[in-house]
């Protein structure tokens, strides 16, 4: 089945569609490449972020057109002629066949550009301009260009001369929709690939910049334009965006996330440098980028904090920072903060969280009081998953054992303080978890450990014929 | 009044925050671990604004924890802490765990936990938190011997410290001592709870605390114990008997016969 072809298949007579075999028998010296759909997808879209150098609000229309809105954008490219012009000569550059329109509607747009490339319908010229054309440009598929074709009419002047409740009970409400759409008769909004960011500044450069210290520079230039404009409406940067535009059409982009809204263009700049030198596949310049834009895609309004009695407000301000250019360079996630937990589960009883974002809570937060004159009841290291010890014989039955072998070495216990028990919490877990019981144990050597064994004794416990089996014994932390 | 001055006022004010609630200001600006016979021959304390390094064999990096975690809570009681450690260390010796740190009478709030990938950006991290003066400690946690780690990072790590005035420690599990610029180096291990208390007598951690290396005076050996009430070390003493009142949280022993009886 032939998935796409190129213009001389079709001047063959080939159409897609048309069985492999009928194909090969019509032309035998075809080449032939396997459709690759993901692949496709992934040019598209990257042709897409190439397209974000001319409006942010671009669109994809799969299989294989987009939506670009230019409004308010067209006069930064020497009107909507030269855009176009220049659109259409770069992706041509790159290999791509390319049919562009612009109209009043992206419908009416699309419809151009299946018939007439390269129009420029001004607003009230849609009627006049897609008259004449075939009712298969609307691409409402392949039924009801069929259908319109049987009924007679053939190009979309016809289908418009109806009435548009005939059209309507007829083929649907939605293609009714199309049609008006195409004419210019109401406008079907575009949904932009990417939200539109609160302030973008961009530069752009007649001769491409490679070097470092340009780029370092071209930053630090749109990092004080960025914030200017933002301190104006008294807002700061919560997440920044840095998109690098390369010659060849490829394009990078950067983002940093910080936990306070930043309102120094110092603070921005050493963020990126940062985030820049820790990259694990560098920019890449190529032959260099001809623009590089800096957006801030969420902004805060910034609170002015009274600074003058409380230098800890200096202090936690300064922390923020540093964890900041911590997280630029090692991701927002290895950066972290603990709230407690309202749970006695060892291993939940602490939630670890990114401090980005919850520095201010886990300052205020309420930790359970240790119990005064008592030595530490819980140990200093914990392990994310228990690890199972070999208890060689059972002494009292639910008692410590006397020794134990954990990664391979022997440990006889000296001193044991326990059981304390520890019920699971049947209300949450689906499985049925067992109880545990708690030992703090000190061997021979002084080192401590935290031991308990899963499973009452002879109570929680069976093997496969349905009698008790012995518990499983297991270290879950060490204490200091 | 402008931004710059400002925050130079708040610099000052920080700065005189700082000299007021020091615990026990030297004129070296050290503080008294608490230990009289460790702490002379520290002559006064552990010294703030330097690097100290705490060495231990594998198996005791609880221990080395523990004694860490008690060196910085000294250190600074109020001003947060970065523990900055590798990934490979917690699959080794597990999590540092916010509730045993609780229970050891240190706040879990003040702590910032920097789980680094690998030594390269744990190295950097700590360099980079080192030289920010809202810290009060940065705590570098690394496991086996490494390469990256020589003198110059020591020494990288040595001036940022003494530039910002925040204490930098060391915790080195499975690691051999190399020279370093460090201002004291120590080797731990657990020590025993002390002869002769009941198999069930369980007390506060104790330490056998080795000072290796000390610029500034003697070395020597201590056992030292870890105070989880008052927050510093001590002699170790004596156990007394364990008290009767159980907690709450404990259960009765007989209650536990009774339930499994009926």
């Amino acid at each position: 089945m032939i998935h796409a072809l190129d213009e001389a298949a079709e001047r063959l007579g080939l159409y897609i569609g048309q069985p492999l075999a009928n194909a090969r028998a019509m032309c035998p010296d075809l080449r032939v490449f396997d459709a690759d759909t993901v692949a496709d997808a992934k040019t598209l879209s990257d042709i897409a972020d190439w397209c974000d150098r001319f409006t942010p609000l671009v669109a994809l229309d799969p299989p294989h057109g987009l939506f670009l809105d230019i409004t308010g954008c067209a006069h930064l490219f020497g009107g909507e002629a030269a855009l176009l012009r220049t659109l259409v000569r770069a992706l041509a550059r790159q290999g791509f066949a390319v049919s562009a329109a612009i109209a009043g509607t992206s419908i009416c747009a699309r419809t151009l550009t299946r018939q007439a490339s390269g129009t420029i319908v001004a607003d009230g010229g849609e009627v006049e301009a897609i008259r004449s054309f075939p009712v298969s440009a609307l691409g409402a598929g392949e039924a009801i260009a069929t259908g319109l074709r049987r009924a007679g009419l053939k190009t979309i002047g016809d289908v418009a001369s109806r009435a548009p409740g005939e059209i309507t009970a007829r083929f649907g409400a939605r293609f009714s929709t199309l049609l008006a759409h195409a004419l210019g008769q109401g406008d079907a909004p575009i949904s932009p690939r990417k939200p539109l960011p609160d302030y973008i500044v961009e530069k752009r450069f007649a001769e491409p910049i490679a070097t470092d210290t340009m780029i370092a520079m071209t930053l630090s230039r749109l990092a004080d334009t960025l914030v200017t404009s933002m301190e104006k409406q008294g807002k700061g940067a919560r997440r920044l965006e840095a998109a690098f535009f390369r010659t060849d059409g490829v394009v990078r982009t950067i983002t940093v996330e910080t936990g306070r809204p930043v309102t120094r263009s110092a603070v921005v700049d050493r963020l990126f440098r940062e985030r820049l030198d820790a990259l694990a596949d560098p920019l890449d310049p190529g032959f260099g980028f001809d623009m590089v834009r800096l957006s801030a895609s969420r902004t805060e309004i910034v609170v002015q904090e009274q600074r003058d009695l409380d230098a800890h407000v200096h202090d936690n301000d300064e922390l923020a920072a540093l964890i900041d250019r911590i997280a630029a360079r090692i991701g927002g996630k290895r950066v972290v903060v603990h709230l407690p937990q309202d749970t006695h589960i060892p291993e939940s009883a602490v939630l670890a969280t990114s401090a980005q974002h919850h520095l201010a809570a886990a300052m205020l937060a309420e930790w359970p009081a240790r119990v005064a004159s008592e030595p530490p009841l819980r140990p200093l290291r914990l392990f994310d998953k228990p690890e199972p010890i070999k208890v060689p014989f059972a002494t009292v039955p639910d008692g410590p054992p006397h020794q134990f072998t954990w990664r391979r070495a022997l440990h006889s216990v000296v001193r044991v303080e326990g059981p304390e028990r520890i019920a699971m919490e049947w209300w949450r877990q689906d499985g049925k978890q067992l109880t545990r019981d708690y030992f703090r144990i000190e061997d021979a050597e002084g080192l401590r450990f935290w031991i308990f064994r899963d499973g009452l004794y002879e109570g929680e416990v069976f093997d496969g014929d349905g009698k008790p089996a012995s518990p499983g014994w297991y270290v879950h932390g060490l204490f200091a | 009044m402008s931004g710059a001055r400002m925050s130079a006022l708040a610099v000052l004010r920080g700065q005189i925050e700082r000299i007021e609630t020091a615990e026990v200001v030297h004129p070296r600006d050290c503080i008294a671990l608490g230990h009289s016979e460790a702490d002379s021959a520290l002559k006064g304390g552990l010294a703030r604004a330097a690097i100290h390094e705490v060495f231990c064999e594998g198996r005791q990096g609880a221990a080395a924890t523990g004694f860490v975690m008690g060196l910085a809570g000294r250190v600074s009681a109020r001003r947060p802490l970065l523990w900055v450690r590798q990934d490979f260390s917690e699959i080794e010796t597990g999590a540092l765990s916010m509730s045993g740190l609780a229970e050891l009478g240190l706040d879990p709030r003040r702590v910032v936990m920097v789980r680094a990938a690998d030594v390269e950006s744990a190295l950097r991290t700590s360099a980079d938190a080192l030289a920010c003066d809202a810290l009060g400690a940065v705590v570098l946690e690394l496991w086996g011997e490494i390469r990256q780690f020589d003198l110059v990072a020591s020494r990288k790590l040595t001036l940022a410290a003494q530039g910002s005035g925040v204490t930098g420690l060391l915790l080195r599990m499975a690691a051999q001592p190399l020279p370093s610029t460090a201002e004291t180096r120590w080797m731990l291990r657990a020590a025993h709870s002390p002869p002769g208390s009941a198999w069930d007598a369980w007390g506060a951690p104790v330490f056998d605390a080795e000072l290796l290396r000390n610029r500034h005076g003697p070395c020597g050996r201590w056992i030292m114990e870890w105070n989880c009430d008052e927050c510093q070390f001590s002699e170790p003493s004596t156990y007394p008997q364990p008290v009767a009142a159980a907690p709450a949280h404990r259960q009765d022993p007989a209650v536990l016969q009774q339930r499994r009886a009926g």
